[in-house]
């Protein structure tokens, strides 16, 4: 019933237009780029200086110094570009980038993301390119589940962890449902199979509204 | 004559200070200037203020700088890496201080330093606690934060090959920071794999021209 992270990752490759210019957060959404439709051309950046960004080389071979943002080997494709960080920037804070794919650890109903830090003050704080990305993307795609490992929401009334931005998402596709952030608040366009309305509204702390033409994800 | 090439390492960093402001490049383990940082770390100064994107990892530069207690302060976006352990342990000992700066701002505040500007407002991290304590002002209805320029004593930067004039190309994604660090710093040194022929580098794809360089060294 609950999706796979494979499955959310093939949903949200899915609404990736061809031509598309995408940034993709580490962790989860880093999977959408293996499942993107072969018949569509997508521009790769990563917020180090790289436009055109391609697959992972072979285990030890590849250029030590080409990493994306996860600082994992990646390669170079025809018609890619090295710039420096302050233009890397330019694109992703001055809505240069189409999509961006993040991971969440609580949606608002009004669109206000917290994905850089919790409560929890055991480690040093860190935040990299997340807020930049976050209120530069022309459009955010938040890929995440649906509630905490511990069973708690994640889709909220507010965030009580501290914003990476306010009222910057627009979609969020979970391993139960892909919902859309609307004026009113979430708009449930997609449901697994097996869930019915009720459930998905107990493991959300938001109120749900439910399109009227709701399709099973 | 103009000749920015040093013959060492130990000539590249002379003149570092106790208590400056150290701009080093890199991004995880991409383009950091190696070498340079463990000149430096041989030269001795302490009281540093390390300003860099990452923490360090391991056992080298910037982490080996830490664990020598030469780091007072370190400006950086991400100081939680695998393997970061030394920042950490420093942390929760309250023995460095931690001046947590949104990526992007890092780059735009040394930029705006290089390129002699005041400030500049951004919505990066004006919703978040960063923008705790400073101007905060609604532009177009969107919230913005006043960020200032972020200057500094010395850039250690990482490039591919130089010149004698100081002109800088780089090698792939080991470029990111240096071109801005060069920009913001009273003494930019950048450590390169080789030395070219003045004339050499294609003025079309100079990547960052030598007014802004002021030693070259091959490491």
């Amino acid at each position: 019933m609950r999706l796979s992270a494979q499955q959310m990752a093939a949903r949200v490759a899915q609404d990736i237009p061809d031509g598309s210019y995408v940034n993709l957060g580490i962790g989860l959404p880093t999977l959408v780029a293996d499942v993107v439709p072969p018949d569509r051309e997508i521009v790769y950046h990563s917020e180090n200086g790289i436009l055109g960004m391609g697959p992972s080389p072979e285990p030890g071979t590849g250029d030590p110094e080409l990493i994306n943002a996860g600082k994992q080997r990646v390669s170079l494709l025809p018609g890619g570009a090295y710039f420096h960080h302050t233009d890397a920037f330019v694109m992703m804070r001055g809505g240069h980038i189409d999509i961006t794919v993040l991971g969440a650890f609580q949606v608002a109903a009004n669109g206000d993301l917290a994905n850089w830090a919790t409560d929890e003050a055991s480690m040093p704080p860190a935040v990299g390119g997340a807020m930049d990305l976050a209120v530069g993307a022309r459009r955010v795609l938040v890929m995440t589940t649906h509630t905490t490992k511990d069973g708690r929401p994640k889709l909220l009334p507010a965030c009580t962890y501290p914003l990476t931005a306010a009222a910057v998402v627009h979609r969020v596709y979970t391993d139960l449902a892909v919902l859309d952030v609307a004026p009113d608040g979430f708009v449930v366009r997609e449901l697994v199979d097996g869930l019915t309305h009720d459930e998905l509204q107990e493991r959300t702390a938001a109120p749900l509204r439910f399109a009227p033409d709701l399709v099973v994800l | 004559m103009i000749d920015k090439r040093v013959p060492s390492l130990e000539d590249a960093v002379a003149g570092v200070r106790d208590g400056d402001t150290v701009l080093v490049g890199g991004f995880g383990n991409s383009g950091v200037p190696v070498e340079l940082v463990h000149a430096v770390l041989e030269q001795g100064p302490r009281d540093l203020t390390i300003v860099t994107n990452n923490a360090g990892t391991g056992e080298t530069d910037i982490a080996a700088l830490i664990r020598e207690h030469r780091v007072r302060k370190i400006i950086c976006s991400y100081p939680r890496s695998a393997g970061s352990v030394w920042f950490e342990k420093f942390w929760r000992a309250g023995e460095i201080e931690l001046e947590l700066v949104p990526q992007g701002t890092l780059s735009e505040r040394m930029r705006a330093a290089g390129a002699g500007l005041g400030g500049f407002f951004t919505p990066a991290g004006a919703d978040s606690p960063l923008a705790q304590g400073k101007e905060v002002r609604v532009i177009d209805g969107r919230r913005h934060v006043f960020e200032k320029p972020l200057q500094a004593d010395v850039a250690l930067i990482k490039a591919d090959r130089a010149d004698r004039w100081g002109n800088l190309v780089y090698h792939s994604a080991a470029r990111n920071f240096g071109p801005v660090m060069a920009t913001a710093a009273t003494l930019t040194v950048a450590q390169v794999r080789a030395f070219v022929e003045l004339g050499e580098l294609d003025p079309e794809a100079v990547v960052t021209p030598g007014i802004f360089v002021d030693r070259v060294v091959i490491a």
